[in-house]
């Protein structure tokens, strides 16, 4: 170990990113504001249709939960060799997949599978 | 087949290595390691976020999201959760620039706003429980006490955890080691903040939509 580094650097932490009071200062300003805006959308009812509500409010959740990995959780491609960023695609990618697929599957289902709309096929 | 078989001699040794020298190798696999523990949680979130978008309407005659939730009240701790983020952050600068009583400091503010955090969680649950609306009410309650009550079981982990890194930071001071779990704590601390994006947005908000 000690041969990677310079005496002064010794007991500082190999890898760990460096943070600046800026890079935080940015994410926390953005994240409260895209935290406000999905709450006043909400409490003030300013889209008359639930759906675009919806869609609006989930798409900042996904702006600030990229703004959240950016600058609170420094997520680049280069941390860690790029092994980092590689875990958090599949991990997104299963997510997708689980949310998508548990939505989509038990929706159809229930549309589909509901007492009355069930035809007997002996009868 | 047996022209392709390799047998080392003495002089090839050197032939084996598979690593490339010059490749860049992680120092610390603890924050690697530690990430891909976060990954898996994100993923025990995503069943429970799941199960929550499947039953989150299914109220059995019971209360709505709409009836029961206080926005304002999860605004404000939607607030103390992203506070404690910003401060969390403050205690990593301080760590940067090699001050331990700063960071002990800011860590003590991120604790105690992820104390009242929790206290005003667990006044929403009361409250929710007093109102008969507990997790046996309907699938709805059912789904939504796992998903909000498992973020907060994280939350207090995560509040222990700091505690006991406080501890530490006043025995050892800074040393590396103290360094590597303030960044794993920093990241498990980042991580709840992003999971409770998800709460507040899905939970919530689409709780109380018609």
């Amino acid at each position: 170990m000690s041969d990677h580094h310079d005496a002064a650097h010794d007991d500082v932490l190999p890898d760990a990113p460096h943070s600046t009071f800026k890079g935080y200062m940015t994410g926390f300003v953005l994240a409260v504001v895209l935290t406000v805006i999905p709450f006043w959308v909400v409490m003030a009812d300013v889209f008359e249709s639930t759906g675009v509500t919806a869609l609006v409010i989930l798409s900042l959740a996904a702006v600030q939960i990229v703004v959240h990995m950016i600058y609170f959780l420094h997520m680049n491609f280069r941390s860690q060799g790029g092994w980092n960023m590689l875990a958090l695609i599949f991990t997104a990618v299963i997510v997708f997949i689980t949310l998508a697929g548990s939505l989509w599957v038990m929706y159809h289902l229930n549309v589909n599978m509901m007492p009355g709309m069930m035809q007997d096929p002996w009868g | 087949m047996s022209e392709t078989t390799y047998t080392p001699e003495s002089g090839d040794v050197e032939a084996l290595e598979f690593h490339v020298t010059e490749d860049h190798h992680p120092e610390t696999g603890t924050l690697l390691g530690f990430w891909l523990y976060l990954m898996s949680d994100c993923l025990i979130f995503a069943c429970l976020f799941a199960t929550y978008g499947v039953l989150g309407r299914s109220y059995a005659g019971g209360p709505t999201g709409a009836e029961l939730f206080d926005l304002p009240l999860v605004a404000i701790n939607t607030s103390f959760l992203l506070l404690s983020s910003i401060t969390y952050g403050f205690a990593m600068l301080e760590t940067q620039r090699k001050r331990v009583g700063a960071t002990i400091g800011w860590l003590a503010v991120t604790g105690l706003l992820g104390v009242a955090f929790l206290g005003l969680e667990l006044y929403e649950f009361a409250h929710l429980l007093n109102e008969g609306a507990g997790p046996q009410r309907s699938a709805f309650l059912t789904s939504f006490f796992a998903l909000v009550g498992t973020h907060g079981l994280h939350v207090l982990f995560g509040i222990i955890w700091l505690v006991v890194l406080v501890v530490q930071l006043r025995k050892h001071g800074l040393i590396v080691e103290n360094q590597r779990r303030l960044f794993c704590l920093s990241m498990f601390w980042h991580f709840l903040d992003v999971v409770w994006i998800g709460v507040f947005t899905f939970v919530y908000l689409m709780g109380v939509l018609p």
